[in-house]
């Protein structure tokens, strides 16, 4: 899917020294000296080291790290609020970091609007000359900015404020206010630089919440910088993980969690709830041999399960649709009895799930029975995948096979 | 011990020289600061002391009150400025030294306007420019702790007597909290909401203009009430090189060991003092 969407923002081997002899520190990098060696030989400091990811339009792209990561250094690249050393930044097709200061100016009043950890608001003006501020700037007759900042104002949910001033209102309402400013733009790209994390954590959810909410309308391309990979994993939809200006990994929550390619990565994502991330299309095993409702009578589906070594098999019909269950043991008596279908013993009140069930909602269905977890195409009804049970628990215990066996050898023995 | 050094001299040279190529300029600058001093003196004259006590009382009432003027929360706030401007000027007027105040005023609302219209861009310009800064600096200092009396001199040799010369040294010595606290002020600014103008686009001049002066604004006013206070503690020197007003009948009372007249003079400025400084301080206060 990913494949077909259009890239908005792509960023190549971008960095960004501090410090006064930027190109000797940058010849050194190259040569891949560590940046404590660099800090050491030209008292610079490496900011953000040759980073490189794209941002698809209209997605959520959040770049996380702790503090000194060079994440918040990172963002100001995009609308060279720093200056990067070297590296390119595209936006559209153009190279942002080779623009002159006229054109930088257009994209800042035009393409990108940024939203600040400490809101930047003006205190001296009112609720709605704040949100009618970018649009002051690009010089914009008072009415009709002051009409747009009105409509953002209502988007963020501030109807009724517009007099007020930014003093008078808490934290939450004043990144609304820092929110509006940014959508009154109506820019192509949102920059978010840790909006939320001066929040109380109640309204930091909630705007959370909203934003997503917003962006359901709005559909803009926002780079979202954070801390708090609960947040990250919450509003992006893909996330990039930063380390010492590096970035380290790039991909979606479920994929950096299942598969992290660094011990750094790795540590970090250990204290997340799994269960809320990880989904039945990681889980499902998809190699599976199913029964044929009309074609296989009690005889075939017995020759089936004892090639691939089971006693349950699923079965589809003739389109394809996923129907239930047979048991070994049932097909052998219905052989017996010398039956010629398996209708008689096919159990159909199994429950079925689509591939974006997570682990959370996918735990219960196994409480009142033991069949694998079917996995369906939500047009089709196509069985896709089987969710075990034992993969479910190895799952949300993080136990590997080794410890459940052993666990389950020693409950016998009791 | 015998002189060596005769650093006076090249001072001396050096104002010689300023007085001798550039004469035109000293009279043109001399016409220009009699004729405001003089025009505005005048229409101050003009309007009758009960209008212009109304006018005065109504603008230190405003000045503490804003928008609650109309309210009892106001009069609350405001009374007592208020009762202090109108018992302060007519005690000036009946004691009779009206006109003597009024020319003491016009001397330093000319003197405080043309050190702000040097003293604020000047601020401006420390404030943004790191070699400004160091360049302007030691002279403030150097133009706020020399004896003031010491500036007369050159007022007397560009000016002769009279008031333009009481208005430029006025000036010299009460332009430093102009500059001083403008700087300040826009240093003060905080980082991040100027980051904020920068990131929606705005040019350096929209970010001077649209944030920086008017969150600037309060210190920059504390700035002016000083500059007026200067302005003030300097007119009985003036009177020395001609000044006419408050400053002058001080300055004639010393010298007749008048210890009435010299009372008296003196708690006008006193007072006018007092009206100025609360004034201004109250506009300062203000959000």
């Amino acid at each position: 899917m990913t494949e077909t969407r259009k890239i908005k923002l792509k960023v190549e081997d971008l960095t960004l020294i501090f410090g006064k002899r930027k190109k000797d520190a940058l010849a050194l990098l190259e040569k891949g000296v560590s940046k404590e060696e660099i800090l050491k030989r030209t008292k610079c400091t490496i900011g953000v080291n040759r980073a490189s990811f794209e941002v698809y339009e209209g997605e959520v792209f959040v770049i996380m790290g702790l503090s000194g990561s060079g994440k918040s250094t990172l963002i100001r690249c995009l609308n060279r609020l720093n200056e990067p050393t070297s590296g390119k930044v595209f936006f559209k097709d153009y190279d942002i970091t080779r623009e002159s200061n006229k054109e930088l100016l257009t994209t800042r009043r035009t393409e990108m609007s940024m939203v600040f950890q400490k809101f930047g608001l003006l205190p001296h003006r009112t609720v709605l000359e704040n949100a009618a501020f970018g649009l002051e700037i690009r010089n914009e007759p008072k009415e009709e900015r002051e009409e747009k900042a009105r409509i953002a104002l209502e988007t963020v949910g501030l109807k009724g404020y517009e007099a007020q001033y930014p003093a008078e209102m808490s934290g939450g309402m004043q990144q609304r206010i820092g929110l509006a400013r940014a959508l009154a733009n109506d820019p192509e790209v949102l920059l978010m630089d840790e909006a939320f994390s001066a929040l109380d954590p109640l309204i930091k959810s909630d705007m959370q919440d909203e934003l997503l909410q917003i962006q359901n309308k709005v559909h803009k391309t926002i780079v979202f910088i954070t801390h708090d990979l609960d947040e990250a994993i919450k509003i992006g939809d893909r996330i990039a993980i930063m380390k010492d200006g590096i970035v380290e990994q790039i991909g979606t929550a479920e994929e950096i969690l299942t598969n992290p390619a660094s011990d750094y990565v790795k540590a970090f994502v250990e204290k997340v709830d799994r269960k809320t991330i990880i989904t039945a299309e990681t889980l499902m095993f998809e190699k599976f041999t199913l029964v044929k409702y009309k074609k296989d009578g009690p005889k075939g589906a017995i020759r089936k399960m004892r090639t691939a070594g089971v006693d349950i098999l699923p079965v589809e019909d003739e389109d394809m649709k996923f129907l239930g269950y047979v048991r070994l043991k049932n097909m052998l008596e219905l052989e017996k009895k010398g039956e010629k279908s398996i209708e008689k013993d096919l159990i159909t009140e199994v429950p079925s799930i689509y591939k974006n069930y997570t682990v959370e909602e996918m735990l219960p269905l196994i409480t009142n029975n033991w069949y694998p977890l079917a996995v369906v195409a939500e047009e089709t009804g196509k069985l896709i995948g089987l969710v075990t049970q034992t993969s479910l628990i190895i799952e949300a215990t993080r136990f590997d096979k080794n410890e459940v066996s052993e666990l389950n050898k020693q409950a016998k023995e009791i | 011990m015998e002189k060596k050094i005769h650093l006076g001299q090249f001072i001396e040279k050096g104002i010689n020289a300023l007085e001798e190529n550039f004469s035109s300029f000293w009279a043109a600058l001399d016409t220009g600061v009699s004729w405001t001093v003089d025009n505005v003196n005048n229409f101050l004259l003009s309007v009758p002391f009960p209008v212009l006590l109304i006018v005065l009382a109504g603008i230190a009432y405003y000045a503490k009150t804003g928008r609650k003027f109309f309210t009892m929360g106001g009069l609350r706030k405001g009374a007592g400025l208020l009762t202090f401007v109108v018992l302060g000027l007519l005690l000036l007027y009946y004691m009779g030294y009206w006109n003597e105040a009024i020319q003491t005023t016009t001397l330093v609302m000319v003197a405080t306007i043309i050190a702000l219209i040097f003293g604020i861009p000047l601020g401006i310009l420390a404030a943004k420019n790191h070699t400004a800064d160091v360049i302007i600096r030691p002279i403030l200092d150097f133009m706020q702790t020399m004896p003031a009396f010491v500036y007369l001199i050159p007022a007397i040799f560009f000016f002769s007597v009279g008031n333009t010369p009481g208005v430029f040294a006025t000036v010299i010595f009460s332009l430093p909290p102009a500059v001083r606290l403008t700087s300040l002020g826009i240093k003060n600014v905080q980082k991040d909401v100027i980051e904020a103008g920068r990131a929606f686009g705005a040019k350096d001049s929209q970010i001077l203009f649209k944030i920086q002066l008017p969150l600037a604004l309060p210190t920059i006013l504390a700035g002016v009430n000083q500059v007026i206070l200067l302005a003030l503690s300097m007119v009985v020197i003036a009177s020395m090189v001609g000044a006419r007003g408050l400053g002058s009948i001080v300055y004639q009372s010393i010298q007749q060991n008048d210890i009435a007249k010299g009372f008296e003079s003196g708690l006008g400025i006193v007072i006018l003092a007092i009206i100025l400084d609360r004034i201004t301080q109250s506009f300062a206060n203000k959000k």
